[in-house]
C-alpha cells in the first residue's frame, strides 16, 4: 500500500504550509487532495497515523489543538474519486488550529479485508467516542482503543449501519419479528454489570452504590443515561450512555435528495430550527457553486439568531429549573412563544420550519415583519434584566453552580468542546467573527466570554449571547437589503417562480429539481457554523447524484456528553444535575 | 346524665380532622392557582368554580387507583409509612388552638407535643424511603434523616425564647402573653429561625431535598401511588397548615387582632384565619421564587449559622428577662 500511496505529488507548490511541512517530514507517503471547501486533505498511510497526529498536535509550526471530527467513508461504491489513493474505507480526521485559524483533514485509506487503524484516543481524548462511533457504523477496528464497544446501536445489533450494504429502509429488510428468545437475549445483553463499565463494586472500606440515572429521569433532558458509581452521594465515577435517540440521520442523507433532506436537518438540534439548515444548505451551495444574494443571506442570519435566542432561553429556564428554581422557565417559555409567533409569521412553521433552500430561503419576508421584529427587540432587554435579578444574581443559584464542573481552555479543546461552552473558559473564538459566513462580517456585535469555565459561567455567556443576538437581529431589520431572496442559478431548488413561468430553460430545471432533485457535481465539502450549542458542521460528499454519497453531521453535543465524567467525578449528585443543565445539549443533537 | 360527663371539646375532633383534610385539599388547588398566577399562567381552572373541584377530582382518582405495593420492597413498612406520616400530623392538630377556647386538648405541654409529633412524622418519611427498596427513595430517606437531625435541634431551641417570655408551654398562654405586644417583635430572630426550620420540617422548597424531583425523581415517595401517595401528599399540606398556624400562634398573636383596632372589629377566628392564610401564601410565594440549595450547604447553614444564632437568642432573651425582673 505504501507504493500505492506514493504516487504523484503534484499541486504541492500552492498547498498550505502545513501540507508541505507534513510531506517534508513524513516523506512522499503523504498525498495531497484539494476539496471545494478549501480545507487541505492529506492522505497518509495507516501505520503513520499516531505519529502524524502526535506531530500535528505538539510539534507542528501551527499546533492543531482541536480534533473537530473523526469518522469514516465507505468508498466501495464511489465512482468519482479522481486521483485519490485506492481505498475501501477511509477514516478521516478533521483537525483545527484555532491559533492560526486553519483546518486540516487527514485521511487514512483502509482495505475491506483488514480495516483497522491505530486509536488516537491517547493524543486527542475526544477521539474515544468518535472511534467507537466509527466502529459502530462502519466496523472499523481501532487498535489500542480502551473500550471499543457499540455506542449508538444496541449491543446485539447486526451489521454496521453506514456500510453501503446495510439496508436503509424497512422495505429492504425482512418483516420485523421479535421471538421470545431474541428478546431475552437482548434484555440479557442490557444487564448492568459494573465491571463492564469500568467500575469496581467495593474497596476495602466501602461498598459502592450504583445508580442508574436515566434514560428516563426529569433532569437528563431527553433520553440520556448515566451510570453512577456512588459513595454516599459522592460520585466516584459517572459513565454516560447514549444511543437512545439515534435515528440514522447520516444514513437518511444517503437516501434523500439534496433538497428533501433539508427537513431532516431541522430535527438534529431540535431547538435550533433553521440553524441546522444553515450549514447544510451553505455546504451544498459551496459544492454547487451558488452565490446567495445579500437579502437571502441577511434573512438567514436574522431567523437563525432568533432561533439562537429561543434555544438559549430554553437553556436558561431549564438551567434555573434544574437547580430547583421553579418560575423562570415559565417566563422564558412565554418569551419563546412570542419569538415563535414571529418565526411562524415569517416561515409558517414554529420549531422546525425547514425554511432555508439551496440557493436562498423559501419565501420573501411577509408584510409587517419589520414591526414584529423590532417590537420584540424593544421588549426583550427589559425581560433579560428582570431574569438577571431573578436567576443569575440569586445567591443560592450561585452557590450551586460557581466552581462546579470547571475546565480550562486546553481541557475544553482536548474534549472537543466548542461554542459558548468553550468561550466560558475565556477563549473568544466565534465562527461568526473569526470566519464570517453569510454576511456576519457586516454586523456589529461582541463575543461574550467568561473566565472560570464552570456551570455558572456557561450560563452567563449564553445569557449575554441573547443580548448580542438581539443586537444582530435589530441590525438585520434596519439594514435589510433589497433584491431577490433566491439565487438565479440552475441548481437553486426550487427556482424562483417568476422565471419558471416565462423561461423554458428554468421551467425544465424546476421540473427536474423538483421531481428528481438537483444533481450536485462530484465534490467534497465541509461547512461549519456557530450553531446554538457549539459548532455544527456538515461534511458532504457528492458522487454526481441527486443524493449525497455520504453526509457526515458533526454536532457539538456529542463531545460535550463525553466530557461529563471528566468534570463531574468527585462531585455530588445535585452537582451532576447542575453540570448536565449547564452543558446545553439535546439528545437528538447527540445521537443524530 | 351522660351528656354532662362529655368533655365538649372532643366534639371538635371529627370536624377538625375533616376540616384539616378538606383544608389540605383546597390548599393543593390554591397553591397551584397561586403558583400559576406568579408564573404568568392560569393553573387548574376547569373543574368546578375556578377549578376548585380539581383537587377533589384528583383525590377521587387517587382513591380509586390500584393499590400497588412494590413486590421488591418491605410490604408491612411500606404500608405503615404513610400512615405514620399522616397520623402524626393529625395528632399534632389535637393541641392546636383554632380560636379563643376552640381547642381539643388544652395541654400545658402543647409545644413539646407538636415538636414530638412532627419528629415522629419524619420516621414515616425514613421508613417510606427504606421500605421502597428503591435507590432514589433511599437517597431521599437518607437526606430526610440528615435534615431532621439538623433542623429538629434548633427548631426547638428557636421556640425557647417564646416559652421563656410566656413562662408556659401551653399555646393558650402563649397567645394571652401577646396581648401587649406580638412576639414577632422581641423574638424576631426566633421567628426567622423557626420559619426556616418549619420549611425544612414540611419539606417545602427550598428545603424539599428528600424529594428534590430534579435529582431524585420523587425521592422517598417514588414508589408510592394511589391512596398511600395521597396520604403522603395530604400530610405535607397538613404540615404546611400546621407550621403556618404555629407561626401565627407563637409569633403573631394567634386570634388577637391588632391593638389599634377595636376588639369587636373582627372576631378572633377570622383574624386567626386571615393570618394563617397570609403565612401560607408567603410559603407558596417562596416556592415560586427560590432555587434549591445543595444538601450539604443546607446542613452547614443549619449547624454553623442557625444553631449558634438560636443559642444566642436564648442567651439574650434570658439576660433581658433577668435584668427586668
Amino acid at each position: 500500500m505504501t507504493a500505492e500511496l506514493a504516487t504523484e505529488n503534484t499541486a504541492l507548490l500552492d498547498a498550505p504550509n502545513v501540507v508541505r511541512e507534513l510531506t517534508d517530514r513524513f516523506g512522499d507517503q503523504c498525498q495531497y487532495q484539494e476539496t471545494v471547501d478549501g480545507i487541505p486533505n492529506v492522505w497518509i498511510n495507516r501505520n503513520q497515523i499516531t505519529e502524524v497526529l502526535q506531530y500535528l498536535k505538539h510539534d507542528a509550526q501551527d499546533s492543531f489543538e482541536l480534533m473537530f471530527d473523526l469518522s469514516a467513508i465507505d468508498e466501495r461504491h464511489r465512482k468519482f474519486r479522481a486521483d485519490q489513493p485506492p481505498s475501501d474505507f477511509t477514516v478521516f480526521y478533521h483537525l483545527m488550529s484555532l491559533s492560526s485559524d486553519q483546518d486540516l483533514r487527514i485521511k487514512v485509506p483502509l482495505r475491506d479485508e483488514d480495516s483497522s487503524v491505530a486509536s488516537v484516543e491517547s493524543i486527542y481524548p475526544v477521539a474515544n467516542w468518535y472511534e467507537r462511533e466509527a466502529f459502530d457504523m462502519f466496523g472499523i477496528q481501532f487498535e489500542g482503543h480502551p473500550n471499543l464497544r457499540r455506542i449508538l446501536t444496541p449491543p446485539l445489533w447486526e451489521g454496521h449501519p453506514l456500510r453501503k450494504e446495510h439496508p436503509a429502509r424497512a422495505t429492504e429488510m425482512d418483516p420485523f419479528a421479535l421471538p421470545d428468545e431474541v428478546q431475552d437475549a437482548q434484555q440479557e445483553a442490557l444487564r448492568f454489570v459494573p465491571e463492564e463499565w469500568g467500575m469496581s463494586r467495593s474497596t476495602k472500606h466501602t461498598d459502592f452504590m450504583f445508580l442508574n440515572l436515566g434514560p428516563n429521569h426529569p433532569s437528563v433532558h431527553g433520553v440520556f443515561r448515566i451510570a453512577l458509581q456512588l459513595d454516599g452521594e459522592v460520585i466516584v465515577q459517572a459513565v454516560p450512555d447514549i444511543g437512545y435517540h439515534h435515528r440514522g440521520q447520516e444514513k437518511m442523507a444517503e437516501r434523500q435528495s439534496w433538497h428533501t433532506y433539508i427537513p431532516y436537518t431541522d430535527r438534529i438540534d431540535y431547538l435550533g430550527g433553521v440553524m441546522n439548515n444553515f450549514p447544510y444548505v451553505m455546504n451544498v451551495e459551496k459544492m454547487a457553486g451558488i452565490e446567495v444574494p445579500p437579502r437571502a443571506q441577511v434573512i438567514r442570519v436574522m431567523v437563525s439568531e432568533m432561533f439562537r435566542i429561543a434555544s438559549h432561553l430554553l437553556f436558561y429556564g431549564t438551567f434555573a429549573q434544574d437547580v430547583g428554581q421553579m418560575s423562570p422557565v415559565f417566563y422564558m417559555f412565554a418569551d419563546r412563544e412570542r419569538l415563535f409567533s414571529i418565526v411562524e409569521a415569517i416561515t409558517g412553521g414554529r420549531m422546525h420550519p425547514s425554511w432555508f433552500r439551496i440557493g436562498g430561503v423559501c419565501d420573501d419576508l411577509p408584510d409587517g415583519w419589520y414591526e414584529m421584529v423590532t417590537d420584540f427587540c424593544d421588549y426583550m432587554p427589559a425581560r433579560m434584566d428582570h431574569y438577571d435579578t431573578m436567576a443569575l444574581q440569586n445567591k443560592i443559584l450561585k452557590n450551586r453552580t460557581v466552581g462546579i464542573g470547571a475546565y480550562n481552555t486546553a481541557e475544553g479543546l482536548d474534549w472537543g468542546i466548542t461554542g459558548p461552552s468553550l468561550r466560558a473558559t475565556g477563549h473568544d473564538w466565534d465562527l461568526r467573527k473569526n470566519r464570517p459566513y453569510s454576511s456576519y462580517d457586516q454586523f456589529d456585535f461582541e463575543i461574550p466570554t467568561a473566565v472560570n469555565g464552570d456551570c455558572y459561567d456557561r450560563c452567563v455567556v449564553r445569557v449575554e449571547e441573547i443580548r448580542q443576538s438581539l443586537r444582530i437581529i435589530r441590525q438585520c431589520a434596519d439594514n435589510m437589503p433589497e433584491g431577490p431572496y433566491k439565487a438565479d442559478h440552475p441548481l437553486t431548488t426550487p427556482p424562483s417562480k417568476e422565471f419558471t413561468m416565462q423561461h423554458i430553460e428554468t421551467l425544465i430545471h424546476h421540473f427536474l429539481n423538483v421531481s428528481w432533485g438537483p444533481v450536485i457535481p462530484p465534490s467534497e465539502s465541509a461547512t461549519l457554523v456557530e450553531a446554538t450549542k457549539g459548532w455544527t458542521s456538515f461534511y458532504s460528499i457528492s458522487d454526481g447524484g441527486t443524493m449525497a454519497y455520504r453526509s457526515r453531521v458533526r454536532t457539538p453535543s456529542f463531545p460535550a456528553l463525553q466530557q461529563i465524567p471528566f468534570i463531574s467525578n468527585g462531585f455530588m449528585v445535585p452537582d451532576l444535575i447542575a453540570i448536565i443543565a449547564s452543558i446545553d445539549f439535546v439528545m437528538a443533537d447527540v445521537d443524530r | 346524665m351522660f351528656f354532662e360527663n362529655i368533655n365538649w371539646s372532643y366534639v371538635l375532633i371529627l370536624p377538625l380532622i375533616g376540616g384539616a383534610l378538606g383544608g389540605a385539599l383546597v390548599l393543593v388547588w390554591w397553591e397551584r392557582r397561586l403558583l400559576g398566577f406568579f408564573q404568568d399562567r392560569l393553573g387548574p381552572n376547569r373543574v368546578g368554580w375556578f377549578g376548585i373541584l380539581q383537587s377533589l377530582a384528583d383525590a377521587i382518582k387517587l382513591i380509586t387507583k390500584d393499590d400497588w405495593v412494590p413486590p421488591f420492597g418491605d410490604r408491612a413498612l411500606f404500608i405503615l409509612a404513610p400512615i405514620i406520616v399522616a397520623g402524626a400530623m393529625l395528632m399534632a392538630y389535637a393541641v392546636l388552638p383554632l380560636g379563643p377556647g376552640l381547642i381539643i386538648a388544652d395541654s400545658n405541654i402543647a409545644i413539646l407535643w407538636i415538636l414530638a409529633m412532627s419528629s415522629l412524622a419524619v420516621y414515616g418519611v425514613l421508613l417510606a424511603g427504606l421500605a421502597s427498596n428503591n435507590k432514589y427513595s433511599l437517597l431521599g430517606g437518607l437526606r430526610s434523616a440528615a435534615q431532621m437531625v439538623t433542623y429538629e435541634v434548633f427548631m426547638g431551641l428557636s421556640l425557647l425564647g417564646v416559652v421563656m417570655l410566656t413562662g408556659s408551654f401551653s399555646l393558650r398562654d402563649v397567645v394571652h402573653a401577646q396581648e401587649d405586644m406580638w412576639f414577632c417583635i422581641p423574638q424576631c430572630v426566633g421567628l426567622v429561625i423557626f420559619l426556616i426550620a418549619g420549611l425544612a420540617e414540611s419539606h417545602r422548597l427550598p428545603f424539599d431535598l428528600p424529594e428534590a424531583e430534579h435529582e431524585l425523581t420523587a425521592g422517598f415517595h417514588t414508589e408510592y401511588s394511589g391512596m398511600k401517595f395521597a396520604l403522603i401528599m395530604a400530610a405535607e399540606y397538613l404540615s404546611l397548615i400546621l407550621i403556618s398556624a404555629l407561626i401565627v400562634v407563637l409569633f403573631f398573636g394567634g386570634w388577637l387582632g391588632p391593638k389599634f383596632l377595636p376588639s369587636e372589629f373582627l372576631s378572633g377566628i377570622v383574624w386567626y384565619g386571615l393570618k394563617v392564610l397570609i403565612v401560607i401564601n408567603f410559603f407558596i410565594l417562596l416556592r415560586a421564587a427560590i432555587p434549591r440549595p445543595r444538601y450539604d450547604q443546607l446542613m452547614s447553614l443549619g449547624w454553623k449559622i442557625l444553631l449558634p444564632l438560636s443559642l444566642l437568642n436564648i442567651l439574650i432573651t434570658g439576660a433581658i428577662l433577668l435584668g427586668t425582673q
